[in-house]
């Protein structure tokens, strides 16, 4: 521990610029000598990982591993993991929560499918780069707000612009589904209890009749209706939707709205109350996008861990589940991402499917699994190494990382002040 | 010879109502000075006492004599009463009848109001000590009627608004009178609150600890004034020591805040009587032990309706259990002895007062106390004893007439004499004969319900015949009843009776067929909406919620066998070693430890840690911020604790033992904080950490600039200025504390010649920190205001005890270690606004190895609960040792509070506050299996565990209770859960 320290403190000088792109792979690598979690639930003791021109070529046992490459990075019994895939994330979309000038993650309106997370992405973000240097190297992009929040993209964490940070291009529209309850405001002086929202029907009515405007749209195209056009991918599946609901009741009539308008696959985002409807889940095949676990339960009666006790239910279930990021300061905590996964582990989900929760889950959801999620020959190399655990946070100190083979930097603007700073004070 | 009384009376009343000095314009000035007398009456002279066959004799509105074998002049008036009862009517302390809602203040625009808009008072719009509620009085007709129906004829009203809402008045509720001779007393009773008059925009206080310093200061100020040491005048602070007699009424919002009124009223020596909440059953020692008497409201909560399976999921226990516990809160308040009166306020509904009356007794209030509580207690409180409460010679006449004794379901009050003034309730003679009733009418079995029959010409009836409605009409007057029916082939009979009981309806009449015939009609059910059921109480636990404790905990005997121990001490971490732990402390720390006495706990697999301390908490707290002045050193987060706060047992769960509660940094000088264990159950006193050393919350930056909320016009707004508010308190401070040593020097004789300083709560704090005597906790993010706050205070003789947040610590850390401030800051937070645009991960890591004093802190309710997980973000940034790290949400906080002489390591003689945990405690798949404080287990995870059945299994019982409430006619509500909010720095009261 104490040696990387100090061979990462002399490092600076040296990788001071390391916050640039790295250039794509030269050379054939391979990682020997590493425990390989491979994201599909399954783990390889004593592997090496061997890849080419940014595609995986071997992954199986150390000793079996062929002798052609031109660059052995000894693994020193760390472990390799795929590259942790952020969910319904806002990165890159604003820089500092309290500066209004520095946010791009909500635009004015409520049905705005033809709004894309994607071109305001800041691929020179300090907080995208402070999420890396922990096991975080791909994200979906997502905007927030209104009914309707546009379309969100994935993207991969090293790059230059938005453009070739790109993995895969407005993958998926974001609908809020109406809430059956309400609150008042108590800052206005309303009564903030929570209760049924008499405006549900005709919100859901609404949402109906934009979609069925959205589907017979296809079949004419003139004229040119932006958000209609926008909507497209949904009802021939080259688009997802994702659902942000928490109620059981939201999570029931969006899933069998949403099957009647025609919509070909959609994804739960939140889905606090979705025990309650593990069925209907079931049946669909709907995955979960589950939020953080760093959540207080909903109300003072509720389990002490519900939120940590959410992961083990439904993946019990057979679901697909992955992680979100939404909530309170969540760019900044995308980097405890991987932890959010170790608290799922910890509450009942089985190691190998937590880390599925952060690789094989997602990438599946997101349809780039023939690419990225799992550690597979004929994959892209997109990993890290870990000197430990990467769930738990005493462990998770990552030495390499590897997006598409290319080693990208695991410095930031915090480390540089971290180096800066231990000079001056000791 | 009923019309001829009601006019008789009526004449009677128009005279009465000349004053006996008053020049009349009608022919003759005359004076009626007849007697009344009402014979034959069962008196309730006093609760307790019971006459039969009693006489009560009036004269000019006055009692003249109560009871048997009284001698009636000859120029009586008699009425004769046979069987029917007579109480003094009520007094209710808390109205604001006849008194116009004060008016909101409008157009505030975007600045925040700072100064009082009021001259000549006090210097805050909220204290309207000199205003006097009968300038604005005027007789409400309507209302008063309201309050006579629910047996009402007294009322001591006031104008609500305000923290000290100046002086009420008490009301006679008679109509026909002048109000020369309805009011009893223009001054009767001065009222206070905790919540800001809505006439003023000034901003404090924004919070109920603001309410309550403001208060206290009040009456600081007003002894000051008396003594003659203001040189201006102050109208307020005259009205106050003008109040100092009379009685006064402080009402409370919620059931903690009337043991917060009981404690300033403590503090200040002022007797308050309390409005309570109506969940005093869940204070009762407290309430006890304060000894206020109380006015409680008789709002029950109605039941919620269950037929809403997802919205009644979010329904709490605590809100259920209320449901069911408030019926018994009088005769639970009524066994401590405490004394108390009840109010009608915050019933929607009047008409539901006299029958949550009846529920109160059927739940175990005895009649004579639910009687007192509705006369001799608040004459006594209001200092009416002799003329109000009771029927006994010179008593007001003011009783009610009832059909039967008050508190049976089906008693009716029929008349209501307020000062001798008759004014109808209900007729006697209309029985109320609401109900469903079968009628057999030759072949045809009709079913009638009849609904409304006590009002005059109000009486519905529906007739039907299976699922087919007859035509009918009805007339109801003087007890008989005339019904016409119509079948639907066009028959019709008529039929009449004299209503002699309600179950029954028998008379004569012509059938369908134009016969005459003997009919009647038998009830089925009667109308529900008089009849309740008594419910089986459900226990109350400690705190009164899911997680509570059936009995408190107690404190074990215990052994720790085969545990990995992080001592914190030179031992380090030691494995497979036992802990010895009783009377609260710990006993013994080694290998092979054996005690016959203890309970032996095995930890094999397990580490024992000291609890986790949190030196930056807002949970369990009513409160945050008092945000109206750019310095709140007067007020105090420890009047504020809130002690049933679930985020204390999901503290509990992850470890943490201390809390520091800080104030919010919505100022350069914000509030004292509570130090409190989190012993879960415990009262306010019991959590308070005994001889803890006093702290303040200072902050800097982005928050006291108020850069971040559309606030433009308070000092200040610059770091520039930020400095500058030190400086000036801290200077006023000093020549402060100058004044009052030197006064203090003065001997008794120069004293009394002298002018004493104003006693200041406020400069009293800030003469504690410069005395050394109170140490500062600063909010700070940025080096430049951190650097500042040090050399401000190195300038008055202080060290800066604690910064917390201390983003930008470790660019100033080697300054810190000089000055000797400690750091208390997040792990990992940053990016949420600029001033943490430097912000890193390894701040904590820079400033250990500088030599500062580190901590971990949450300010927030979530990650409080895993501030271990924290502590390892220590190890992975910035490579400090296991064992250092975990000091940095132990021992370390324990320093920065000057508790590690008792907490924050486990050494013999320390306090027993541990957490047991799974595994390696800094480990993110370890769980606190165990948490102590003082030797009491309040968490056990199992316990918490199983406790979700034991929820679960309580709330069906009082669903089922509520659904059989609704079935037998109760009005429910819908579920409506409450959000609990939560507090963090930047919440802004």
């Amino acid at each position: 521990m104490k040696n990387i320290l100090l061979l990462s403190l002399c490092l600076p000088l040296l990788v001071w610029a390391q916050q640039t792109p790295a250039d794509p792979q030269s050379e054939s690598i391979l990682i020997s000598g590493i425990t390989a979690h491979i994201g599909n639930g399954t783990i390889i003791e004593n592997a090496a990982i061997g890849f080419d021109k940014g595609i995986l070529t071997y992954v199986g046992a150390a000793e079996s591993a062929p002798a052609s490459y031109s660059k052995t990075i000894a693994g020193n019994e760390q472990h390799a993991y795929p590259g942790f895939i952020g969910m319904n994330t806002t990165l890159g979309l604003v820089e500092i929560d309290a500066v209004r000038a520095t946010d791009d993650e909500d635009e004015l309106g409520e049905m705005l499918p033809h709004v894309r997370a994607a071109i305001a992405y800041n691929a020179e973000s300090q907080v995208v780069e402070s999420v890396r240097p922990n096991g975080v190297l791909l994200a979906q992009v997502a905007p927030r707000g209104g009914r309707i929040s546009g379309s969100s993209s994935v993207m991969q964490l090293d790059a230059w612009n938005w453009e070739d940070a790109l993995v895969k291009a407005d993958e998926g529209i974001h609908l809020h589904w109406p809430s059956p309850f309400k609150r008042g405001r108590w800052w206005l002086g309303e009564d903030p209890s929570l209760k049924r929202d008499e405006d549900y029907d005709s919100d859901v009515e609404e949402l109906a009749e934009y979609f069925a405007n959205a589907k017979a749209y296809r079949n004419s195209h003139r004229p040119k209706h932006l958000p209609y056009h926008a909507l497209k991918g949904v009802f021939d599946g080259s688009q997802r939707v994702y659902v942000h609901a928490d109620y059981s009741e939201e999570i029931k009539e969006s899933i069998e709205q949403l099957i009647k308008w025609g919509v070909q696959k959609i994804a739960i985002v939140g889905g606090h109350e979705a025990p309650k409807q593990l069925v209907l889940l079931k049946k669909h095949q709907i995955p979960v996008i589950i939020p953080r676990p760093h959540r207080l339960p909903a109300d003072e009666d509720e389990a002490l861990k519900s939120t940590f006790e959410l992961g083990a239910t439904l993946v019990e279930a057979g679901l697909t589940v992955a992680i979100e990021m939404s909530g309170r300061m969540e760019r900044m905590n995308t980097r405890n991402l991987p932890f959010y996964a170790g608290s799922f582990a910890a509450y009942g989900v089985p190691y190998e499917k937590a880390v599925a929760l952060l690789t094989a889950n997602p990438a599946k959801i997101l349809g780039i699994d023939q690419e990225v999620g799992t550690l597979e020959v004929g994959k892209k190399a997109t990993l890290f190494l870990s000197k430990g655990d990467a769930l738990d946070m005493r462990t998770n100190i990552l030495s390499h990382a590897f997006i598409d083979g290319r080693e990208l930097s695991l410095e930031s603007h915090q480390t540089k002040l971290y180096k800066r700073y231990s000079k001056k004070v000791n | 010879m009923r019309n001829l009384l009601f006019g008789f009376f009526l004449l009677l009343g128009m005279e009465l109502m000349a004053q006996s000095y008053y020049p009349t314009n009608l022919g003759t000035k005359t004076e009626n000075s007849h007697y009344q007398a009402f014979t034959g009456v069962i008196l309730h002279p006093q609760p307790g006492k019971t006459v039969e066959n009693a006489t009560l004799l009036i004269q000019k509105g006055i009692v003249v004599a109560a009871g048997t074998q009284i001698k009636i002049p000859k120029n009586t008036v008699i009425r004769k009463l046979t069987g029917q009862h007579v109480y003094p009517s009520f007094i209710d302390l808390y109205s604001s009848f006849g008194i116009a809602k004060a008016q909101s203040k409008t157009g505030q625009g975007r600045s925040t109001q700072y100064k009082a808009s009021q001259e000549g008072g006090y210097w805050n719009d909220h204290i309207l000590g000199n205003y006097q509620a009968v300038t604005d009085y005027s007789y409400d007709k309507e209302a008063a009627e309201t309050y006579r129906e629910a047996g009402f004829g007294i009322v001591n009203t006031h104008r609500e608004d305000g923290i000290h809402r100046g002086t009420g008045l008490l009301v006679a509720l008679t109509d026909d009178r002048t109000e020369n001779d309805r009011i009893l007393d223009a001054t009767s009773s001065a009222f206070f609150s905790f919540s800001k008059s809505k006439q003023s925009n000034q901003s404090y206080p924004s919070s109920v600890m603001g309410s309550m310093a403001l208060l206290r200061q009040l009456y600081h100020d007003a002894d000051w004034y008396a003594g003659g040491n203001s040189p201006t005048k102050d109208l307020d602070l005259e009205a106050v020591l003008d109040q100092k007699s009379l009685p006064k009424i402080f009402e409370a919002t919620d059931k903690l805040n009337v043991l917060r009124g009981a404690k300033v009223s403590r503090d200040m020596g002022l007797d308050w009587i309390l409005k309570g909440s109506g969940q005093e059953y869940e204070q009762l020692q407290e309430l006890k032990k304060y000894g206020n008497a109380l006015v409680l409201p008789l709002n029950f909560p109605k039941p919620y309706d269950v037929n809403d399976p997802e919205l009644l999921d979010k329904i709490t226990l605590s809100q259920m259990r209320d449901w069911n516990l408030a019926p018994t809160n009088p005769a639970k308040v009524a066994a401590t002895n405490i004394s108390f009166a009840f109010t009608m306020d915050g019933l929607d509904d009047s008409s539901s007062f006299l029958e949550n009356l009846r529920r109160s007794v059927a739940n175990g209030l005895s009649k004579a106390k639910a009687i007192a509580a509705l006369t001799t207690v608040p004459a006594k409180l209001i200092r009416q004893s002799n003329r109000l409460g009771v029927l006994k010679p010179k008593a007001w006449a003011n009783f009610i007439i009832t059909s039967g004794p008050l508190f049976d379901l089906d008693t009716k009050i029929l008349d209501h004499y307020v000062k001798g003034n008759r004014h109808k309730i209900n007729d006697i003679k209309q029985q109320d004969i609401d109900g469903k009733y079968s009628l057999q009418l030759g072949s045809h079995s009709l079913q009638l319900k009849l609904e409304n029959s006590s009002q005059e010409d109000e009486i519905e009836l529906t007739v039907t015949e299976g699922d087919v409605e007859w035509e009918s009409s009805l007339k109801y007057e003087n007890g008989k009843i005339n019904l016409s029916l119509s079948s639907p082939d066009g028959l019709s009979a008529i039929l009449e009776a004299n209503i002699e009981q309600s179950s029954r309806i028998a008379g004569t009449g012509i059938d369908l067929q134009g016969n005459p015939i003997q009919w009647e009609a038998n009830q089925k059910t009667k109308d529900n909406k008089e009849r309740f059921l008594v419910f089986e109480p459900v226990a109350t636990t400690f705190p009164n919620n899911g997680f509570g404790f059936k009995t408190p905990p107690q404190q074990q005997r215990l052994l720790f066998k085969n545990a990995t121990v992080w001592t914190n001490e030179v031992e380090g971490i030691l494995t497979n070693a036992d802990v010895l732990i009783g009377n609260g402390k710990v006993l013994d720390v080694g290998k092979n430890l054996s005690d016959a006495s203890a309970t032996v706990i095995d930890a094999t697999g397990k580490h024992l840690t000291s609890g986790i301390i949190d030196e930056h908490s807002h949970i369990a707290a009513s409160s945050i911020n008092e945000g109206g002045h750019n310095s709140s050193a007067e007020v105090t987060i420890e009047d504020v604790v809130d002690p049933d706060d679930i985020d204390i047992y999901r503290n509990l769960a992850g470890g943490v033992t201390t809390i520091q509660i800080l104030h919010g940094s919505a100022n350069p000088i914000g509030g004292r904080s509570a130090i409190i264990k989190l012993k879960w159950g415990a009262s306010v006193e019991k959590m308070l950490f005994p001889n803890a050393d006093p702290f303040i919350k200072f902050a800097l930056g982005e928050n006291v600039k108020q850069s971040n909320w559309g606030s433009y016009n308070r000092f200040p707004q610059t770091r520039m200025g930020v400095e500058q508010v030190f400086v000036d308190y801290f200077q006023r401070a000093k020549e402060y504390g100058k004044a009052w040593t030197q006064y203090n020097q003065l001997t008794g004789r120069q004293k009394r010649s002298a002018k004493k300083p104003r006693y200041d709560i406020e400069m009293e704090t800030l003469w504690e920190i410069l005395e050394g005597k109170r140490f500062i906790s600063c909010h700070s993010y940025v080096q430049s205001e951190i650097n500042m706050l040090m050399k401000v205070a190195e300038r008055f003789g202080v060290r800066v005890n604690t910064f917390t947040h201390i983003l930008e610590g470790y660019k100033v850390a080697d300054i810190m270690a000089t000055h000797g401030a400690a750091g208390s800051t997040f792990s990992d937070w940053w990016a949420y606004k600029y001033e943490v645009k430097d912000a890193i991960a390894y701040n904590g890591a820079i400033m250990h190895r500088a030599g500062v004093n580190v901590a971990f802190n949450s300010d927030d309710a979530e990650m409080s609960r895993r501030l271990n997980q924290e502590a390892a973000k220590a190890v992975k940034y910035g490579g400090i040792s296991e064992e250092d790290a975990w000091k940095f949400v132990t021992l370390n906080p324990a320093k920065m509070l000057h508790l590690d002489d008792r907490i924050g390591s486990i050494k013999i003689g320390k306090h027993a506050d541990l957490a047991l945990w799974s595994g390696h405690p800094m480990s993110v798949y370890s769980k606190a299996e165990k948490t102590l404080i003082d030797g009491v287990i309040y968490y056990d995870a199992e316990r918490a565990n199983a406790q979700l059945d034991v929820i679960a299994e309580e709330k069906k019982i009082l669903i089922a209770q509520m659904a059989q409430a609704a079935n037998n006619g109760m009005t429910t509500q819908a579920p409506i859960n409450s959000e609990k909010r939560e507090f963090h720095c930047e919440t802004l009261d």
